[in-house]
């Protein structure tokens, strides 16, 4: 890689060694992370999108008995019936740590304990449709908290997904490959240095032998004159 | 972690109507802005759950998106009185294309 300006050093080489361990756990970690994510995420997925097409089905039968009973009183009857409730909701909100994703969970009291008394009218006054419509409400309505409840986790944990996917992706395509990338590159720069140090030795000791071995070849001559101007003697074989 | 939280449903009237005899609070609207400005006031205050009608949320992906990474509040869409678009169970997919990068169930 072309990018990379690192200094060829000792130092620099065991920093991006430590480095690079720990990458390789933090994606490891990680993608386990990823993965149970996952495994929850698509159970919730699954349950939701099950208790949506109920919820979804069951409100419209609701509306459909509340249009039946506005077809039969009068919108202001209708409106006067509905104008003051009775029943009043509390909803208390806990968290819950999934794999570190708060997700809701909501716990809700209602402020009249019978589900039978939560008609905030006379029945004189009313049609028996609305009975039935509010009746219906009341039931679903339950689910419908429910399904706000997973509904959020899952969007909450969508996001944590897409966010843990990401940081796996990065370490795994980039951040790994350009430090493994920087240390090859390093430990090269080195192992050539350290060749270059033998070669010049190696050149160094050459010249100094044949630095030697001439000065030995010189003081021989000498002597071998200097033997044969002495007692010139045997001149001739 | 005891506080108490309310719960809203946004909506044209007659949808919404019906919640007022469960004890919900409920805000009629008549347009999509009027929604908007609704949920966003609704978000600063104490509303942990807003149900709203897939009639009105079609205009307003703006505002839904913005509080969909928040953990308060939570957006719900319901079926209006016309009947289901299809929106909420649009959502569902999209937070799988979200989180998988492709359409996998």
């Amino acid at each position: 890689m072309a990018n990379i300006t690192v200094n060829p050093t000792r130092m620099e080489l065991t920093r991006l060694k430590g480095k690079l361990r720990t990458a390789q756990r933090g994606h490891k970690l990680l993608k386990d992370k990823r993965d149970e994510l996952m495994k929850q995420f698509l159970d919730t997925v699954r349950e939701v999108r099950a208790l949506r097409a109920e919820v979804e089905e069951e409100l419209m039968t609701v509306h459909k008995s509340f249009t039946v009973a506005s077809a039969l009183m009068s919108s202001e009857a209708l409106e006067q019936a509905l104008l003051y409730p009775k029943q009043s909701v509390e909803l208390t909100m806990t968290c819950q740590n999934i794999m570190s994703v708060n997700v809701p969970v909501y716990h809700f009291q209602t402020k009249t304990k019978s589900d039978a008394d939560i008609y905030p009218y006379g029945f004189a006054a009313t049609s028996g449709e609305l009975d039935t419509a509010v009746d219906a409400l009341g039931k679903v309505f339950q689910k419908m908290l429910k399904l706000a409840e997973i509904e959020k986790s899952a969007q909450l944990m969508a996001e944590e997904i897409e966010k843990t996917r990401r940081r796996v992706n990065a370490l795994e395509y980039v951040m790994i490959p350009n430090t493994q990338e920087a240390i090859r590159y390093i430990s090269m720069k080195l192992d050539e240095n350290d060749r270059s140090t033998t070669t010049r030795l190696m050149k160094v000791k050459d010249m100094l032998l044949a630095q030697a071995i001439e000065e030995q070849r010189q003081r021989d001559e000498k002597l071998l004159e200097a033997y044969s101007a002495k007692d010139s003697a045997p001149q001739q074989v | 972690m005891a506080t108490t939280y309310r719960i809203a449903v946004i909506g044209d009237w007659e949808s919404v109507m019906g919640f007022r005899a469960l004890g919900l609070d409920t805000y009629p609207v008549t347009s999509v802005d009027e929604a908007r400005e609704k949920v966003k006031e609704l978000a600063k205050t104490d509303c942990a759950v807003i149900y709203l009608t897939e009639q009105l949320a079609r205009d307003m992906d703006d505002v839904i998106s913005r509080y969909k990474d928040e953990l308060r509040p939570a957006i719900i869409l319901i079926p209006g009185r016309e009947g289901s678009l299809g929106i909420g169970k649009n959502n569902i997919q999209r937070a799988i294309e979200r989180a998988v990068g492709a359409d996998i169930l």
